[in-house]
């Protein structure tokens, strides 16, 4: 039951900042995939802190390894070299104390499951009573905006609610972290936006750390304590931008002058690293 | 009064009833036809033979006589269903003249066979998919295996198996379960083998242990392989059991009424067992299809 509270107690209050403990390290981190005709050198010599409450996306055209870092963070992919912590400790560590939510790109919604199974699918694999999954599902699904859509099947969805349903499945085991890769990639600039604004109320709610790819600008801009941004071929970090934007923020901060500038700046970072314009 | 009928009408061309319908009439047609074309043969050779009817007969008592022939080369339909309509209406099903009695003693053993095999074939595909050698070391076994025509092996099997005692409805069930139990093998590797690899990152953030990602994911999405495996295999297994009678000439099963058919030329018993088996295995087929709706139903099949 204590975890279930901790969602509770912190909505409301601003999350303070003192703690600021490192949740991942990665420090001179290679990623080289050995293919048919040649190495390919996916991450290149990456530095990166991601502190506690930190929103930070990762930015770059396609193709640049912002996936393939947080698939490492994550233990879906092993660096060639260098060190990652996560937690402290190793990312193998941190996947099995499932420290960490990840949505997909896609929802990767089972199919055979209805929106309340899906949601509480990793509430199964970890044990949980069956009132407290329930609960859980609930609190979540109200969340995203979903309830009453339990007892559907996800082809009965749109793509914009089963990345919801994905995200509230991510949320119901309460992971301190929160790994996104393009959540909402696929879904139209409306829904988007609004979505972009649920996900902060969350984060400013909860105080979790996130990890966000994205290759939207404004998107990025708009959430993130700090833009990382990266560069393709061989993947690495060009730039990292931290916003001097305030935690409390809505739609209207998108018309600032200081909004403006970061974009700027996350601009000129991409061109540098690029040097071509196919992004 | 147009809507309804026009509704009707709708419903007929765009349903399955029509084209069946109509697909069957052919059928009966070109059966007629070539019932009166295979046996004119012999019947005019029984006009020329008799010196009153000798050219005096019409092509009307050509179509009557080939078309009620007692032992014809191919009986008419009509026969068949008279014959089928005697054999199973109006003998007790428990006698061993009533080819209900014959259809049950064919039917459990294919019952049996099948589910064994479909058993041994889930088993398999667990097997396979799970130990990365066995696929390498028991798939080429698995298809060699039905390379063997189970006409051939049939009589072993029901041989030595009767040398160590077994006899009766188990041996013909091991033929059934030699045949279907490898579309169940090929499907459910495949349905085992289907979840996409997001599907499977996503499992694997949750640290699900084997046996988890075997329940939650490979399991149930193994399903839509399973029920079409599952449909063939339920036909193989009507075959099986017939094939495993055969040999032996075993006194009861459709496969016994085959052979004793044919041993004394009753083309029309032969027939009338030969529509049985047919509509025993879609009868069996229509079954697995009944469970497979039930069971999409509850997780999510569109249809």
């Amino acid at each position: 039951m204590a975890k279930i509270e901790r969602l509770r107690d912190r909505s409301g209050a601003e999350v303070s900042p003192q703690p600021r403990q490192p949740v991942v390290e990665i420090a001179g981190l290679n990623l080289v995939f050995e293919t048919a005709d040649a190495p390919v050198t996916a991450l290149s010599n990456v530095d990166l802190t991601v502190s506690h409450g930190d929103f930070v996306s990762l930015i770059g055209p396609s193709g640049c390894g912002k996936t393939t870092l947080l698939r490492v963070i994550a233990d879906l992919q092993r660096a060639s070299s260098g060190t990652i912590k996560v937690n402290g400790g190793s990312p193998e560590a941190a996947r099995l104390n499932r420290a960490y939510g990840y949505v997909f790109q896609a929802a990767a919604l089972y199919p055979w499951r209805t929106v309340l199974r899906n949601v509480t699918l990793p509430l199964e694999i970890m044990g949980m009573p069956r009132q407290e999954r329930m609960e859980r599902a609930a609190r979540v699904l109200e969340l995203v905006e979903l309830s009453g859509f339990e007892g559907k099947f996800p082809w009965q969805l749109s793509g914009g609610m089963q990345q919801r349903v994905s995200i509230a499945r991510a949320l119901s085991f309460d992971p301190d972290l929160l790994l996104m890769d393009e959540p909402f990639g696929a879904l139209d600039e409306i829904i988007r936006d609004r979505l972009n604004e649920q996900l902060l109320q969350l984060w400013k709610r909860t105080g979790k750390t996130v990890i966000f790819v994205t290759h939207s600008i404004p998107e990025a801009v708009f959430l993130s304590s700090r833009i990382v941004v990266m560069s393709p071929r061989p993947g690495r970090i060009v730039d990292i931008v931290e916003s001097s934007l305030p935690r409390d923020r809505n739609f209207e901060i998108r018309e600032a002058t200081a909004f403006a500038d970061i974009a700027h700046r996350v601009r000129l970072g991409l061109r540098h690293g690029h040097g071509s314009a196919d992004e | 009064m147009a809507a309804p009928m026009n509704s009707a009408w709708e419903r007929l061309r765009h349903g399955h009833t029509l084209p069946i319908l109509t697909i069957l009439a052919a059928l009966a047609i070109v059966w007629y036809l070539g019932a009166i074309w295979l046996n004119s043969q012999r019947v005019i050779d029984g006009y020329e033979a008799d010196d009153e009817l000798k050219n005096k007969w019409t092509t009307g008592d050509l179509i009557r006589d080939t078309l009620s022939m007692e032992r014809p080369v191919l009986p008419a339909p009509d026969q068949v269903v008279v014959e089928l309509d005697h054999s199973v209406l109006e003998v007790a099903p428990t006698s061993n003249r009533s080819l209900l009695y014959h259809a049950w003693v064919t039917l459990s053993a294919a019952l049996v066979g099948f589910a064994l095999g479909s058993l041994l074939g889930i088993a398999l595909a667990i097997a396979i998919v799970h130990v990365a050698t066995l696929e390498r070391a028991l798939l080429p076994w698995v298809i060699a295996s039905q390379t063997i025509p189970i006409l051939a092996i049939a009589p072993m099997i029901i041989v030595v198996l009767g040398s160590i005692g077994l006899v009766g409805l188990l041996p013909k069930a091991f033929i059934s379960a030699y045949l279907c139990f490898f579309p169940v093998t090929i499907g459910m590797v495949k349905g085992l083998t289907s979840p996409e690899p997001l599907q499977l990152d996503l499992i694997r953030t949750y640290s699900a242990s084997r046996g988890q990602i075997f329940r939650k994911l490979r399991w149930p999405a193994s399903f839509p392989f399973l029920f079409p495996s599952l449909k063939i295999a339920v036909a193989l297994a009507v075959v099986g059991a017939i094939v495993g009678e055969l040999p032996t000439g075993a006194a009861a099963g459709l496969g016994a009424r085959l052979l004793a058919g044919s041993y004394y030329g009753q083309t029309v018993q032969i027939w009338s067992a030969l529509v049985l088996a047919s509509l025993l295995a879609a009868l069996s087929v229509g079954a697995v299809g009944w469970v497979e709706r039930l069971t999409l139903r509850h997780t999510g099949g569109e249809g």
